[in-house]
């Protein structure tokens, strides 16, 4: 039967089987061996009207618990920040909507802008000299720093605080495994880096120590102290930081970190079930060399117009060959882009509005929840938009039971750490209104009874 | 043919190298920064490192290509030229002067009696030439 989705006719398959000279297609299987070949139809149902199977797909998305309507309170590295109308109006023009990103200057100066644009900005907020065009999401950002501070080291030993997010410290295991990289634990026993142990594991061995600020549980770690700490040993300070959140925090540059690396889902990416993602990943200049990824920058042309090019290319794979820090020879241009309307939609004040109302909300959130009998916050440490509560019954259950109200109030921590099993890790983000975090605290009080 | 200095001794990666009494200069040769093209960045190992002759112990960066820099000889660093990476280009204008790279202090002397000599090493480009 012919498919209107297949282009050539039964004409043409006839004319170019002709050419070849086989009968039919079937000939061209005949070098399969029949065993490995199925013998009866694939058990497929009949296959439905467009306008049927639209209504079939959107019944089947109707079953996920998505943001638009249940009130999330999940974080833990993916955030329900307020994606603005211009994103979707910009990003889906075919100049950028494309699977193949064009890098080549003389027909891409449209999108080398915007990716420069991209960079401009997010080595701004993060108080970095450069930033690159961007990496798959923010652990692959965080596995490629701890290679770059390796090669621009020497040494072999990447100390990372308990508080980094622990499936980025798991991608990082991945990525340094083969070059015989060893990772150092520092514990987090209340919540942020223990600077004592870090100071005993942080040593001349060290290629860099690695905070996370806020950290995953959603603490304010010392940074300054850290890359006191690390800078002493001659190591580096890689911290991962979420750029949604630097509109109101310090910049981790101005705070001595050489790396800043992150994931930028926050900035106008939609959550979609955990990606694509962003990940950021900027540095300080005299590193540049030893950087991953592709990098834009701005020149002139031999008529002294302005104009963006891809720069120190020499840093990457298909030159420097095995040498090379890095494999990536891409990045997330599309997500990259949305990041750049998003900062330029919002502004300086925007984003400060942004980071301002999460963490006032997410204050209020943690006063209306410890109200509860037996709720309590797991660490007694400033947080930033997202906490660690302890509850007296088991969070998997609490997060089933009040999901089925249309509310997702976290995510329980006993996944990612076997001590914390009776902790439920709390997002809120400037889209929960204060109506929902009552409603929250009400049916939570409802469910621990 | 590019200059080829008579008291010099030479590698078949184009690193030259000086006897200067205990302790032996490295660089490129003339044939290697015309070759290469505008030096752009040299990347040099820390004073107190070792190099392994016949093994990379930097890297040479050009508009055109990376290049790894090979040791002529085993050895300590005991002096790295901390004028090229602000000033890569003096590897062009000076690859045997101000353009030289480290001097080792040589683990073994052998090594040494193995380098090509000027007019070995001015038959081996001409021949690499063709």
């Amino acid at each position: 039967m012919p498919s209107r989705y297949i282009a050539n006719t039964p004409a043409e398959q006839r004319e170019m089987l002709k050419m070849i000279g086989a009968a039919s297609i079937e000939d061209l299987l005949v070098k399969i061996p029949p065993k490995a070949r199925l013998s009866r139809p694939l058990a497929l149902p009949p296959s439905l009207a467009e306008a049927d199977l639209v209504r079939h797909m959107r019944t089947l998305a109707a079953r996920n618990a998505d943001a638009d309507r249940f009130a999330c309170f999940m974080g833990a590295g993916s955030y329900d920040h307020f994606v603005p109308s211009p994103i979707n109006h910009l990003i889906l023009r075919g100049e950028f909507f494309t699977a193949y990103t064009p890098y080549q200057p003389e027909a891409s100066q449209g999108t080398l802008r915007t990716i420069y644009e991209y960079q401009t900005m997010i080595a701004e907020l993060t108080g970095m000299d450069v930033a690159n065009a961007s990496i798959y999401d923010g652990a692959s950002s965080l596995a490629e720093a701890a290679l770059m501070a390796h090669a621009v080291t020497e040494r072999d030993e990447i100390v990372l605080a308990r508080g980094v997010n622990p499936l980025y410290r798991r991608v990082v295991a991945t990525y340094c495994d083969g070059p015989g990289i060893r990772l150092r634990d520092v514990p987090a026993p209340d919540g942020v880096l223990d600077v004592t142990t870090a100071g005993k594991l942080v040593t001349k061995k060290t290629a860099a120590l690695v905070v996370q600020f806020p950290n995953f549980y959603g603490c304010l770690e010392d940074v300054a102290a850290a890359a006191e700490l690390a800078h002493a040993a001659g190591a580096l300070l890689i911290v991962v930081a979420d750029p949604v959140n630097l509109g109101v925090l310090e910049a981790p540059g101005r705070l001595g970190a050489d790396i800043v690396v992150g994931e930028g889902q926050g900035l106008g990416v939609p959550m979609s079930f955990g990606g694509p993602n962003l990940g950021v990943f900027a540095a300080k200049s005299a590193l540049v060399r030893r950087m991953p990824g592709r990098l834009v920058g701005a020149t002139v042309d031999r008529d002294g117009a302005r104009g963006f090019v891809l720069t120190l290319q020499t840093r990457e794979q298909h030159i420097r060959r095995a040498k090379a820090t890095s494999n990536i020879c891409t990045n997330v241009a599309l997500c990259a882009l949305t990041a750049t309307i998003y900062l330029s939609t919002l502004g300086k004040q925007g984003l400060r509005r942004v980071g301002e109302l999460s963490t006032a909300k997410a204050h209020y959130a943690a006063e209306q929840l410890t109200k509860i009998p037996g709720v309590s916050l797991r660490f007694s440490q400033p947080f930033f938009k997202e906490f660690a509560l302890r509850l007296p019954k088991a969070p998997t259950s609490v997060v089933a039971r009040l999901a089925k109200r249309h509310i997702l109030p976290g995510v329980p921590l006993k996944t990612y750490d076997t001590t914390l099993a009776d902790s439920l890790l709390v997002a809120v983000t400037e889209q929960r209104t204060k109506e929902e975090i009552d409603t929250l605290a009400a049916a939570l009080a409802e469910v621990l009874k | 043919m590019a200059n080829v200095p008579a008291d010099l001794k030479y590698t078949k990666e184009h690193e030259w190298a000086k006897r200067e009494g205990d302790r032996i200069r490295i660089g490129i040769t003339a044939y290697a920064q015309e070759q290469l093209g505008d030096v752009v960045f040299v990347e040099l190992p820390k004073v107190g490192g070792k190099v392994i002759a016949h093994q990379a112990f930097g890297v040479v960066e050009s508009v055109k290509a990376v290049s790894d820099l090979f040791a002529p000889v085993s050895g300590e660093v005991v002096e790295a030229n901390a004028e090229l990476p602000q000033k890569p280009e003096t590897v062009n204008k000076d690859p045997y002067g101000k353009g030289w790279m480290i001097v080792v202090k040589p683990s073994n002397a052998a090594e040494w009696e193995q380098l090509l000599s000027a007019p070995q090493y001015e038959k081996f480009v001409a021949e690499a030439a063709h």
